[in-house]
């Protein structure tokens, strides 16, 4: 879908470069996912082989980042870009630097998954971070599926979503804590899965980021720090 | 469309208006080149007006100091205010109204006589006599315009001799000498180099302490430099009229954005 009309430049070559932009955008989102998905099961199925393809993952991930930037540099300088076009170009700069740290954030978490490594802990408290973790998946492929039909009113429900996971995370923590003043032989057990559901929460923190990169390309309108996602109020009014 | 549609409330509120064009028309003899148009230009501040060929740029600046009425067949209707005055009410005269409204065209017209004289022409037809005073206004207006240094030695020169760039400013000097309040610009640097652009922009800029500026300009690029506020004309109608830093970034109407965008519609407007 083209809400955005992007195809409908008169210069083809600007409508292709456009296409492609957005095309490398989803593709490095892609990446990101999977790396997030492997990270996830590393955790689940406590398979140690998947950390190795999260971490081989990062590099075509952080030349993605660079790649996706110096077209954004080229389209700039040699497009000078206006309006829906300038916002494009604009969020797309913000939406990799957020990709790109998801990517870092599910490298941390299949890392901690190897430290943890067979060593058990409670069921429980891996239920509670699968959970978490599917919901940040979710956020995460819809937000990029938002991005991909450019629909500000779907990113705009997972931006809301976002609380949710901030819940999961308090719970979890808070859980944890007892845990350690509990049990204090698995303090460093448990110190590992704080660090995983920080990772998790921030995943859903520049998922929302990117969200907000959604809203503004197609409504115009930069609703960072606005306390959106917070509140139940519409979204800033459409153009005619 | 009224001048609440195209401009948010409040946009020029506190800003007094150099022009108004008010429910402006404009009938060529075989055609209707403006419609209805509600344009507010704000004192000393420098306004774009953008829009495709032919959807009646030119013609709407000629409005604001009667130039078109040397063109037969021609019809304007509806009001246009000088500083609240009605211009085509007969408030001030034609030859007054064009010396407090200049204008520059695209191609820029010295005429063929010494430098200084080009400068000092509108002076000498306002009668002014005294030598001392035509040299200080002519010098006054060639440093207003960046142009003193580069001409003080050869101001007997012809003014042909300069090069495009030195002619426009030579052109925007001899309306400045005669002390202005608007001027108006069509298309002044579409036949200049880069650098001469650059330099002309540069003096626009300056302008807008004393002058407040009206300019016709095909160049996206050089309205988002120059322009305070952008007017978007198209095909006889102000559809869109906002700050610059608006119409560039969130334009309010797809009619804007197609434009400064360069899209093409599937389905023409009208
Ligand atoms: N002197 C004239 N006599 C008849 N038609 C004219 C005259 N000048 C302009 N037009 C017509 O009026 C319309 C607007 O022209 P113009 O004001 O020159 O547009 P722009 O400056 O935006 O290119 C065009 O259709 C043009 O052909
Ligand atoms: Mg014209």
């Amino acid at each position: 879908m083209d809400r955005l009309h992007l195809g409908q430049h008169i210069s083809q070559q600007f409508n292709t470069e456009l296409a492609a932009l957005t095309k490398q955008v989803l593709a490095m989102g892609g990446l990101v996912e999977a790396q997030l998905a492997t990270a996830l099961e590393a955790h689940a199925a406590r398979d140690l082989r998947q950390v190795a393809h999260v971490v081989a993952r990062e590099s075509e991930v952080n030349a993605a980042e660079l790649e996706i930037d110096a077209r954004c540099t080229q389209i700039l300088a040699r497009r000078q870009p206006a309006a829906s076009d300038l916002r494009l170009v604009l969020a797309v700069v913000r939406m990799v630097t957020n990709l790109e740290r998801i990517g870092d954030e599910a490298e941390r978490i299949a890392r901690i998954a190897e430290k943890l490594g067979n060593g058990e802990f409670a069921e429980h408290y891996g239920v509670k971070l699968a959970q978490m973790g599917s919901l940040v998946r979710d956020q995460l492929r819809g937000t990029l599926d938002a991005f991909a039909r450019m629909d500000e009113t779907s990113a705009l429900d997972w931006l809301r979503r976002d609380r949710e996971v901030d819940l999961l995370y308090k719970e979890l923590t808070r859980l944890l804590v007892e845990l350690m003043q509990r049990e204090s032989e698995r303090v460093p057990a448990a110190l590992e899965l704080l660090w995983c559901a920080r990772a998790l929460e921030r995943i859903g923190d520049r998922c929302k980021n990117i969200g907000e990169q959604v809203i503004y390309l197609v409504r115009g309108k930069d609703v960072r720090h606005t306390g959106l996602s917070r509140s139940a109020a519409p979204l800033p009014d459409a153009k005619s | 469309m009224s001048a609440v549609e195209v401009m948010p409330a409040q946009l020029l509120a506190g800003l007094e208006l150099a022009l108004q064009a008010r429910g402006l028309s404009l009938d060529y003899a075989d055609r209707r080149a403006l419609d209805s148009v509600h344009l507010q230009v704000p004192s000393r501040r420098v306004t774009a007006l953008i829009g495709p060929s032919g959807c009646g740029k030119s013609s709407l600046l000629r409005c604001f100091n009667r130039l078109n009425d040397e063109i037969a067949g021609c019809r304007v209707g509806g009001e246009i205010l000088l500083f609240g005055d009605d211009v085509y009410a007969g408030a001030i005269a034609p030859p007054e109204l064009r010396r407090r409204v200049g204008m520059v065209f695209q191609k820029p017209n010295p005429f063929p006589q010494s430098i200084v004289d080009n400068v000092a022409f509108g002076l000498r037809l306002a009668g002014i006599r005294s030598r001392l005073e035509l040299d200080d206004r002519v010098e006054a207006a060639l440093r207003a315009t960046g142009l003193w240094h580069e001409v003080r030695d050869r101001l007997a020169a012809s003014a042909l001799q300069l090069s495009a760039g030195q002619q426009q400013r030579l052109v925007i000097a001899r309306a400045l000498a005669v002390e202005p309040e608007v001027l108006l610009m069509d298309e002044p640097a579409s036949m200049l180099d880069p650098i001469s652009t650059l330099r002309f922009e540069e003096l626009v800029v300056a302008l807008r302490e004393r002058y407040s500026v009206l300019l016709v300009t095909h160049n996206m690029q050089q309205a988002a430099r120059v322009a305070d506020y952008t007017a978007f004309l198209h095909a006889g109608r102000l559809l869109e009229f906002d700050t610059t830093d608006h119409i560039f970034t969130n334009p309010r109407l797809r009619e804007t954005e197609d434009y400064i965008t360069g899209r093409m519609r599937e389905t023409p407007l009208r």
